[in-house]
């Protein structure tokens, strides 16, 4: 009954003549030069841009053309074009079948959350390039074998990749394959614009890396003005690629709440949830409310560069305040954004691996919203120096501090689950405990930076470089392992080599830890962040980071050669339920059918409910129709 | 709860807390007296003084928190194995409202206090603790209306510093009178800078059109390292130089002649000012 | 799809990556200017230095830049010079640009050269009216500064391209520096020159190769 639905076989030439990634690409290029060409008859004459050989305006609008015919190239255009001609509306595209739906727009949830995976993962991989090659520059304290300037560009494309990017690293995958199937629902709220928001991350890593052929961008991921303002034509690339991630992240966000308020199946009431979703929700409030923030700061910026407006530059009534108070009014969420899901992952495995319910469910949940709540209050504490106003810093010290408490509840539901369970280490349960070890140093050294008197000794040191990379890779990346080597069996139906990844498990846990928790000594005796030069008695720690740094990128490529190895050559199918999990998606047969549930499913219980005598199943099925008000 | 079909439970709970407190008590004094008198950034001024103290004792605070939570994780991976190749569940515990209720109260109380006692530093033991506090600084100590005035201007990519009171010369050079309270101004040209001397534990942005005040009372004689603590373009990372406390007798002496020797230049230099918008905006062609 | 052609698509995507890193590392990363020797040997070398207004050719044929002349009399667009340690630099400057003023007039003053004083078409000077100031040539590290003072706005056969001749309209501004232990020590100019910038700062004023570059003591 499930495979009803119609899959269309269309020749290998229909398939590549029609709307896909390569139509996007050409019809993206094009856009983006019929951009620049309407960009550079604007902007004759301007005596601001005389003279610097560079015409902002083209590029954005050679950028904001070249995404129109992105999106047409995939083929976003056909269906409101098509209701505007009349035609009657559909709920589901006639979707190609085979591999080629990976690579055009199609609006099955789970197809989105693989496309998400390979095109959110393989920005990941350049980011971490670029943090090899940084180490790299930093072996010697002076600038070798990269100058000043493209050090600085390594820098910023490092840091928006790792956090523009994988913004959605967890949740792109993750909660687009498995929230409607947690929920019991066969699609998010808005398929189509869950299409969008995946096409244009794609297109914001493929913008950001344009910065490089304009020699890079200057200012770091955190895009400061003025320095922004007076940076070459790459900025304008870094503005347009977190634009369009603003956008994407607003529409997901708001498609992921929408789909967890209304589309749960009978019976799931909101303390059956599983903990992923309510993760997974409150990462979607912060999406929705804090992402628009960043495209209005990003669009003040945008015109200070190309329409000689002033709102980042003083001498002229604009302030430098408004882009920092702006930006990390978004950013501070941001950070949530990047720690909440993994916190509902690891919650998630948890269980599975230790045979115990959740413990302590209701703390989990008061967790996830408590952060959630409290991050868009705390965001001046990465302003404590900055000169605003100082007498709101003991208010901020305070919020930033209560914010431990909620996050201190995940360790406590960590600890009560493990208590007395029946451990079995694999490779998702080893990478979940993992990440409770890396974010309690990182969270922990966040305590030093909310304290004001010491967060005047390491702001703006590597102190705080490590204490981000402890949370946001000790915590999200090792998360997403975690749930990849978890889920990545039901999602495409293969087994990943065991052996591979506990090499890459130890490799990466032993030294992630050993390239990182020197830093925090680095920071403490003074060395800056972003820099490429630094006291030279401070090259033997900085050689044995970057030798550390070396051997955790190895651990990044076997990984790599897992998931290829595992793909293209073994092909070991994957049994339906290998973790013995009693979690709705692991009921279903592996592949996941097309329309998920033959019917919608009845939820009885909670999925934690291990160790209980003759607990039903967490749902049925084959529910018998249930009549209308029970 | 201590016996379950008629298998004596082991006392985990009781075990952990011995281990932990146990290494508790030999880790938190080591934190205090072996590693604290060497924690950033010194006792070469107040403020750094404030913020070494504020340090020590925020590590001795989190040693104990860290090892709680590492002993049961170490305690849990050893313990609470899967026995064999059978999977087995564990017992089907889902909460317990006292140990909730305590580690809220616990949590709570302990970052409550921290918020306090860092507020308190800030306002009251040591006000500023050294941060940039803009131009009307809520925390000052006291004597602040007679604390020396020194500009620091940052600047694509230098560190100039102008002496208002002595007749606002400018020089590459900075020098601070010890045991004397000096109020820096610090303001930027251009882009946002920040201006980080470490050993005198002074950080404070330097933003174009802003006044940022910060206090500091060196204590004793000797040089510290001035960096950036801002991304400001090309060369952030070669923003550095050196800066010296000396004897005020000194500073006096080296002031005013400095003041006399720079005086032919000075009709270029400008009035001193609290902010500058220097021209050009945009170079024109 | 047999093993061996999976094979051979996995290869040759990972051909396609390394290579593209390879490009990436080769054709970005490493980029710098040439490294040009100054003129001579011995306990005096000589720098001669050139400030354009307009460098005239692609790829930024309006930014201003500086150009150094090779020890056979070329005049290359680098700013990277090498020169020995513990010896004396005599660095001469045609300067060919014309005037904006020191965004901070502090640097009008020559500093770190020897005798403090630089030699602007032929005069010792001391200081410089600041509004007079094209260009800097500071190297903040070994405590040098120098103002290059810039051509009348109304000076006849102004330069546009480079590289210029004597012909055309400059100052000369030339200095000594000592130079100490060997190292790498970067200069800039101080003036906000980058026409057309915000704040005069951005494009070549931020770019190693016009108006930055680096100081190897060997």
């Amino acid at each position: 009954m499930t495979d009803s639905f119609q899959r269309e076989h269309r020749s290998l030439w229909q398939g590549v003549l029609g709307f896909n990634v390569l139509t996007a690409i050409v019809l993206g290029i094009v856009g983006f030069f019929v951009g620049a060409w309407i960009g550079g008859k604007i902007a004759v004459g301007h005596d601001y841009l005389i003279g610097t050989d560079q015409n902002d305006v083209g590029m954005f609008m050679g950028y904001l053309f070249g995404t129109l015919g992105w999106l047409a190239g995939l083929g976003f255009l056909n269906y409101p074009l098509s209701r505007m001609a009349g035609r009657p509306p559909s709920l589901r595209h006639h979707e190609f079948g085979g591999v080629g739906r990976y690579f055009r727009l199609c609006t099955d949830h789970k197809v989105v959350g693989i496309q998400y995976f390979f095109g959110v993962g393989i920005f990941f991989f350049i980011g971490g390039l670029n943090a090899m090659l940084m180490r790299t520059e930093l072996l010697r304290p002076t600038e070798h074998p990269f100058s000043a300037g493209q050090y600085l560009s390594l820098v910023g494309l490092h840091g928006t990749m790792m956090i523009m990017m994988t913004s959605a690293f967890i949740v792109g995958p993750f909660a687009n394959f498995l929230l409607p199937l947690m929920i019991g629902a066969r699609r998010l709220a808005f398929p189509r614009i869950e299409a969008l928001t995946f096409w244009l991350t794609p297109l914001a890593g493929l913008v950001l890396m344009s910065a490089i052929a304009r020699n890079g961008f200057p200012t770091g991921w955190t895009g400061y003005a003025p320095l922004a303002d007076e940076a070459r034509a790459g900025m304008d690339a870094y503005i347009f690629a977190f634009i369009l991630i603003g956008t994407s992240l607003t529409l997901l966000g708001l498609n992921l709440l929408t789909t967890v308020l209304t589309m749960r199946a009978p019976g799931l009431t909101w303390s059956r949830l599983p903990i992923f979703v309510w993760g997974v929700a409150s990462t979607a409030i912060l999406m929705a409310l804090a992402a628009p923030v960043l495209v209005a700061a990003m669009l003040m910026g945008l015109m200070d560069r190309a329409a000689n407006t002033g709102y980042y530059i003083a001498s002229i009534g604009g302030s430098p305040y408004l882009y920092e108070n702006l930006f990390w009014f978004f950013g501070h969420p941001e950070v949530y954004i990047l720690a909440l899901p993994g916190f509902g992952i690891v919650l998630e495995i948890l269980p599975v691996f230790a045979r115990k319910p959740l413990w302590a469910y209701r703390l989990a949940v008061a967790g996830m919203l408590g952060v959630a709540l409290l991050s868009f209050m705390v965001w001046q504490h990465h302003l404590f120096v900055s000169g605003m106003n100082a007498s709101l810093r003991p208010f901020y010290m305070l919020t930033t501090e209560l914010i431990s408490i909620p996050t201190g509840f995940i360790f406590l539901n960590a600890m009560g689950t493990l208590w007395r369970g029946r451990i079995r280490f694999t490779v998702p349960m080893l990478f979940a405990l993992a990440f409770f070890f890396n974010f309690l140093i990182g969270g922990l050294s966040g305590i030093f930076l909310s304290d004001v008197p010491s967060d005047v000794t390491t702001h703006g040191s590597y102190f705080v470089m490590a204490h981000f990379h402890y949370t946001i890779m000790g915590g999200l990346v090792f998360a997403f392992f975690a749930a990849t080597y978890y889920w990545l069996p039901k999602m495409l139906g293969f087994t990943l080599h065991e052996g591979l990844a506990k090499i890459h498990f130890w490799l990466m846990f032993v030294f992630f830890n050993l390239t990182f928790f020197p830093l925090f000594a680095a920071g403490f005796v003074g060395m800056p962040r972003r820099v490429s030069t630094y006291a030279p008695g401070l090259q033997p720690l900085n050689d044995f980071v970057s030798a550390s740094a070396y051997v955790l990128g190895f651990s990044m490529l076997i990984f790599l050669a897992n998931l290829v190895y595992s793909l293209v050559f073994a092909r070991v199918p994957a049994p339906d339920n290998p973790w013995e999990s009693k979690s709705i998606e692991w009921q279903l047969p592996t592949p996941v059918p097309v329309l998920d549930f033959d019917r919608i499913p009845v939820f009885n219980t909670t999925p934690y409910e291990y160790g209980v005598e003759d607990a039903p199943p967490v749902a049925s099925l084959e529910p018998s129709p249930v009549p209308v008000g029970s | 709860m201590s016996e379950v079909r008629g298998q004596r439970i082991p006392r985990h709970g009781v075990r952990i807390l011995v281990v932990w407190a146990v290494l508790s008590a030999i880790a938190i004094p080591l934190v205090l007296l072996v590693l604290g008198p060497h924690l950033p950034p010194g006792r070469m001024s107040n403020e750094a003084s404030a913020q070494t103290d504020a340090n020590a004792r925020l590590t001795a605070l989190l040693t104990p928190i860290l090892l709680l939570i590492l002993v049961f994780l170490a305690y849990a991976v050893v313990s609470f194995r899967q026995e064999g190749s059978a999977i087995q569940d564990g017992p089907p515990m889902r909460g317990h409202n006292g140990v909730e209720l305590t580690w809220l109260l616990v949590t709570a109380t302990i970052v409550v206090a921290l918020a306090v006692w860092g507020s308190y530093t800030l306002v009251r033991s040591s006000p500023g603790a050294g941060g940039g506090q803009g131009p009307s600084a809520a925390f000052t100590p006291s004597g602040s209306s007679q604390a020396v005035p020194i500009q620091v201007i940052g600047q694509q990519w230098a560190w100039s510093y102008r002496y208002p009171t002595y007749g606002g010369f400018e020089t590459r050079d900075l020098r601070l009178p010890v045991n004397t309270l000096v109020a820096f101004h610090v303001t930027s040209l251009d882009v946002t800078h920040s201006f980080w001397a470490y050993r005198l534990g002074v950080k404070a942005d330097a933003v174009p059109g802003v006044d940022n005040i910060a206090f500091v009372k060196a204590r004793d004689v000797g040089s510290f390292t001035i960096r950036c603590a801002e991304l400001c373009g090309l060369w952030h990372g070669h923003m550095f130089g050196t800066g010296h406390v000396v004897p005020a007798a000194d500073f006096r002496s080296w002031a005013s002649q400095q003041q006399t020797t720079q005086q032919p230049f000075s009709k270029y230099l400008g009035p001193y000012s609290r902010t500058y918008f220097p021209l050009p905006l945009h170079r024109a062609g | 799809m047999s093993v061996a052609a999976r094979a051979l698509a996995v290869g040759a995507g990972v051909a396609v990556g390394a290579a593209l890193i390879a490009y990436y590392i080769v054709g970005y990363l490493t980029v710098t200017p040439p490294v040009v020797a100054a003129t001579g040997s011995g306990p005096q070398t000589h720098l001669t230095l050139q400030t354009v207004a307009s460098y005239g050719h692609d790829p930024h044929p309006d930014w201003v830049s500086y150009l150094v002349k090779d020890p056979q009399g070329t005049w290359v667009h680098s700013t990277v010079f090498r020169v020995p340690a513990h010896s004396l630099v005599k660095v001469t400057v045609l300067q060919y640009d014309t005037a904006t003023g020191l965004r901070n007039p502090f640097w009008g003053q020559p500093e770190g050269t020897v005798g403090g004083t630089m030699t602007v078409d032929g005069k010792v000077l001391h200081q410089l009216d600041p509004d007079l100031a094209s260009h800097t040539f500071a190297i903040p590290e070994l405590g040098v500064s120098v103002p290059l003072k810039g051509v009348a706005d109304d000076a006849k056969n102004q330069c546009s391209v480079a590289p210029c001749t004597l012909a055309e309209a400059h100052t000369t501004v030339s200095f000594v520096i000592r130079t100490g232990k060997p190292g790498h020590y970067r200069w800039q100019c101080f003036v906000p020159c980058a026409a057309g910038f915000i704040l005069g700062f951005g494009g070549p004023m931020q770019s190693l190769g016009w108006m930055d570059g680096v100081l190897e003591v060997v």
